[in-house]
């Protein structure tokens, strides 16, 4: 049986999903011979420490009826660096401006020869070239599967199921916040404002929503494929975007009439990335509806493989947390 | 029907006219001429391309006619839209003179905008219209769609292109 130490730092919608996630799968991993023991969980407030692994329901049942698992003042690049573990859950939230905690905490994490598994976008948009080059020279394994779609396996059925082939260009709906407006503006034939309204409501789009609809979360993904898939050095500025706030629900129901419906879709190749509302044929598999996410990776031997799912939620994408982690320590 | 004309004109004045006569004279709606006056042929003439609608059953008199008048005629073929697609374009579409937008297509004589619905669902309000465009050739469509982004960036028009065009 192998152990793996590691710390969740961020300990919110993901951070708490990845404890669940580790509660539920227990012995699934002790039977892949695998133990893992949560040493620090870090959220804004603080830190809870256990050299010994803390307990998960009891973090879990503390971060819901206080708001916090702090029990001590201790930030995540310090727990990095003082408490003894392998492996650092990076799952605080996405900042595209500074990188914010988590490009500090991924950096703390290769600098003491940790490995890191991240949900976190921001510091890989940003600084994609330092962050793997810090990781190689550590020798520390480093994987983002849930950076991008969620659920949806999309960086790893690229560079490793797919191995071998070369990837000529990936096409889809990264966002699953403007496939839900779009979507629900055809139904009802409402206003994009309306239904914005409605998505704030059931918690699927953000108070702030500029993110989302603009399609900056979308560019941030693509980039991160140019990165890791196609192996440019690309930042957000190299992304050509439209968003979808313009989109009108007589435009969605003219494109119907004649077979088509509006998505906002992210495209990646070695010669451009792009975000636009396009208009997608209604039997085609890009298009789903409501919140599910999607993407056709175009390969040289396999030809189109297309991959759809949750975009979003701490399960889902905790899910793919899981994955990498069994990636990198299974076997 | 619609037919492009490959001619050669002798390179001194007044050949156009010579080349333009027998089209009225046939009632055939010159549709573009594109003259390349820098290009010779090895025969020292001015290549030109016409493209024309007419009665099938005049063509061969317009042919006929334009020798009589001392210009060659190199080739004479159907011209046909094979290339066929549906764009969106969300904005102020009519107050920034739609009419304008299909003329900047229509007027390349290798695109045509053939269908056009809009909605307009009240002052101040962003209208939409979808376009169909056909085009003789794949690169005569993505030239028509380069002209159509042209607008619709001056315009501030957003242009939704279909899945499979390079946008
Ligand atoms: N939610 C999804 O479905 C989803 C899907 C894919 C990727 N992601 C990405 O995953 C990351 C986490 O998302 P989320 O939905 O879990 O966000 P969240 O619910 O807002 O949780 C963020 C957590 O980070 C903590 N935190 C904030 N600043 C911190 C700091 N300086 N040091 C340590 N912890 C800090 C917060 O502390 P408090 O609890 O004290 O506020 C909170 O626990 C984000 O980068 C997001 O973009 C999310």
């Amino acid at each position: 049986m192998k152990t793996v130490y590691c710390s969740i730092l961020g300990f919110g919608a993901i951070g708490q999903g990845v404890a669940e996630i580790l509660l539920m799968k227990k012995e699934y991993l002790e039977s892949i011979g695998l133990e893992v023991k949560v040493v620090a969980i870090v959220d804004s407030k603080g830190a809870t420490v256990n050299p010994e692994g803390v307990d998960l329901a009891d973090c879990l049942a503390r971060k819901k009826k206080s708001g916090t698992v702090a029990l001590e003042k201790i930030s995540g690049v310090e727990a990095i660096q003082s408490v003894s573990h392998e492996l650092v859950i990076e799952t605080t939230p996405t900042n595209i401006q500074t990188g914010g905690a988590g490009l500090q905490n991924m950096l703390a994490a290769f600098q003491t020869g940790k490995d890191v598994i991240t949900s976190n976008k921001g510091p890989l948009t940003l600084k994609y070239r330092e962050l793997m080059e810090t990781a190689k020279a550590a020798g520390s394994h480093f994987r983002f599967e849930a950076t991008v779609g969620g659920s949806m396996p999309i960086i790893n059925l690229s560079n490793e199921v797919l191995a071998g082939n070369k990837v000529k260009s990936i096409k889809g709906i990264l966002n699953g916040t403007c496939n839900y407006i779009l979507t629900r503006m055809l139904e009802e034939r409402a206003s994009y404002n309306d239904i914005l309204a409605e998505a704030m409501q059931l918690g699927i789009a953000e108070t702030d929503p500029t993110y989302d609809v603009e399609g900056i979360d979308t560019a941030c993904k693509l980039v991160i494929l140019a990165n890791a898939v196609f192996g440019l050095d690309a930042t957000y500025n190299d992304v050509e975007v439209t968003g979808i706030t313009k989109v009108t629900p007589e435009a969605l129901e003219m494109a119907y009439e004649r077979g088509h419906v509006i998505k906002l879709i992210g495209e990646v190749s070695r010669e451009r990335i792009h975000v636009a509302p396009r208009l997608v044929p209604i039997n085609h598999p890009l298009a789903v509806g409501g919140t599910l996410n999607v993407a056709s990776v175009d390969t040289e031997l396999a030809g189109e493989i297309t991959v759809t799912g949750k975009g979003a939620g701490p399960i889902e994408t905790s899910s793919a947390i899981l994955s990498d982690l069994i990636a990198i320590y299974g076997n | 029907m619609r037919v492009s004309m490959d001619i050669e004109l002798k390179d001194v004045p007044g050949q156009m006219l010579l080349a333009l006569q027998p089209l009225s004279e046939c009632k055939a709606n010159l549709i573009t001429v594109v003259h390349h006056h820098q290009k010779r042929t090895p025969r020292k003439t001015v290549p030109v391309k016409l493209v024309l609608e007419a009665r099938p059953e005049s063509i061969e008199t317009i042919k006929a006619k334009l020798e009589e008048n001392g210009i060659r005629v190199v080739r004479v073929g159907e011209h046909r839209f094979r290339e066929s697609i549906n764009v969106v374009l969300i904005g102020h579409v009519v107050h920034t003179g739609i009419r304008d937008t299909i003329d900047e297509i229509d007027r390349t004589g290798y695109a045509e905008v053939v269908d056009l619905s809009l909605s307009m669902p009240g002052i101040n309000m962003l209208s939409s219209a979808l376009m169909k465009i056909d085009a003789v050739s794949k690169e005569d469509l993505q030239k028509a769609l380069t002209i159509l982004k042209e607008v619709s960036t001056k315009k501030n028009l957003l242009m939704v292109l279909p899945i499979d065009i390079q946008a």
